[in-house]
């Protein structure tokens, strides 16, 4: 076996023995490393102001407002452009988020530790769908749902999780590829499994039994009419929020997988990937030996289904740090295991077992930890190789949401992006140096 | 060789899909191998990935 097949197989094996637990919740400011005031972390590799796409954009003037540090869109927009602010990709601190991915120094924040190789990697709240800020959208109804998130629903899963000793992500995961999910674009089995898990705990807490709070309530329909207006429990609305959102888990489980990408990093040699991830102008890639350096291109326009009354033409470019699950060998890796998700991003059955096995193409190994059990319980295609990726021909199979190109609007539809090959090139030529 | 086209028609088409494809439209029995030169035979890349074996 050659030194760099070695390389590999130590760096995809530390992938695989990594045991993400989710253990906390905490204030992105107290918690995340080197977190400040003024830093606001987004998706993707590193980007300036001025090179910001529609829901980036949307989505970091939302962050400014909520934070307080502006009144209105204009003095958003200006103090974005003033320098005071500071960007960075979650990435370079552990973190990871959905599509614009946008973290604010105040925001809560999932905390998983690795357990096998020590260190803590975050993501913050999942909002649910619609009108959001991690698709660009600002307006009162997402600011006071942001608010919402961060001082009930964090409040409540922070004690809740604390009681329970902590959750098991890998073994979620590992369950919900027999249930039908890719744990990416589909989640609802991966949710029901984090709902189940936490909800005895959630009924537990004393921030739970509170019906009288200072922030502003959640309009949950089904809620209101069984208590009442306002009169229902803390831990009431949590879990119907919860049972509302397919992608409750999601946040939770990009940074589990950014724990396994990231006891992956920094093995000499290696030509595994251990970052992918896009922030709706360039895509950009981590290799485990090649340190920090990020190789970039301009990302592509998912090719998908679309919401009715869109178009391709109001697709942005790809966006989020999502594809951080396809890094550790599921979401579109995983493809054969969710069939039902062609209903989602397009194509038949027959296709999503075309892309998973495509994938078995270019990657290190099969996955002792997530299997599929419609082929024979074999492992997912786990560990990206560079060298196979430019010698094949082939792309990482990415399924994904599509975010409107301006701000403020919001998802208009789902399905595949092909990142572009220039990246890995560029990786190869590095490796080779 | 004479009597190959006396029997059906069974087609192992390695590379370029459509071939593929428009047999099987025309109702022969196709296998169709994903095949591609490596790095697309760019000589470059190949002698990188030489170097990265």
């Amino acid at each position: 076996m050659s030194k760099i097949d070695q390389a590999n197989k130590e760096a995809v094996d530390k992938m695989m023995k990594s045991r993400p637990v989710w253990v906390d919740i905490g204030r992105a400011k107290d918690v995340i490393p080197g977190m400040k005031d003024n830093l606001f972390l987004h998706a993707g590799p590193p980007i300036t102001w001025d090179r910001m796409s529609g829901p980036l954009k949307g989505a970091i003037i939302g962050g400014l407002i909520y934070e307080g540090k502006a009144k209105d869109e204009r003095e958003a927009e200006e103090l974005a452009a003033s320098g005071e602010i500071e960007f960075a990709p979650c990435h370079h601190h552990n973190a990871v988020g959905p599509m614009a991915g946008v973290t604010t120094p105040s925001q809560m924040v999932f905390i998983i530790e690795d357990k096998e190789w020590g260190g803590n990697t975050f993501s913050n709240m999942n909002e649910g769908y619609g009108k959001v800020l991690r698709y660009g959208a600002y307006d009162d109804e997402v600011l006071n749902r942001l608010m919402w998130l961060d001082e009930v629903y964090a409040s409540v899963l922070k004690e809740a999780v604390k009681l329970s000793g902590g959750m098991d992500m890998k073994s979620i995961i590992a369950q919900a590829l027999h249930m039908g999910d890719d744990a990416h674009n589909r989640n609802r089995a991966t949710t029901s499994l984090f709902i189940r898990t936490i909800a005895p705990f959630v009924v537990e807490t004393e921030w739970g039994k509170k019906t009288d709070y200072d922030a502003p309530r959640l309009d949950l329909t089904n809620v209101s009419e069984y208590f009442g207006k306002n009169k229902a429990t803390a831990a009431a609305e949590v879990l119907a929020f919860m049972h509302s959102n397919d992608l409750t888990s999601l946040n939770a489980i990009m940074a589990a997988c950014k724990s396994m990408a990231l006891a992956a990093h920094g093995v000499e040699n290696s030509t595994v990937v251990t970052t992918m991830a896009r922030n709706g102008t360039d895509f950009g890639i981590r290799v485990s030996s090649t340190g920090d350096k990020w190789f970039t291109a301009p990302a592509n326009v998912p090719d998908g289904l679309y919401f009715s009354g869109f178009k391709s033409s109001d697709a942005n470019r790809d966006i989020g740090d999502s594809v951080i699950t396809e890094t550790v060998g599921v979401g579109g890796f995983a493809m054969a295991a969710a069939p039902a998700i062609v209903n989602f991003i397009g194509g038949s059955p027959a296709d999503a077992f075309d892309a998973t096995n495509e994938m078995y193409e270019i990657t290190v190994t099969e996955n002792n930890n997530f299997n599929i059990p419609a082929m024979d319980f074999k492992g997912t295609p786990t560990g990206i190789d560079v060298r196979k990726v430019v010698e094949k021909n082939i792309v990482p199979r990415i399924n994904t949401g599509i975010a409107h190109k301006d701000p403020g609007v919001g998802q208009v539809g789902a399905g595949i992006v092909k990142p572009p090959m220039e990246m890995f090139i560029d990786a190869l030529k590095e490796l080779a140096k | 060789m004479e009597t190959l086209f006396d029997q059906e028609l069974v087609v192992i088409n390695m590379g370029l899909e459509d071939f593929a494809k428009t047999l099987k439209e025309r109702g022969t029995r196709v296998m169709h191998v994903r095949w591609q030169p490596p790095a697309q035979g760019d000589a470059d890349l190949l002698s990188l990935l030489d170097k990265l074996k």
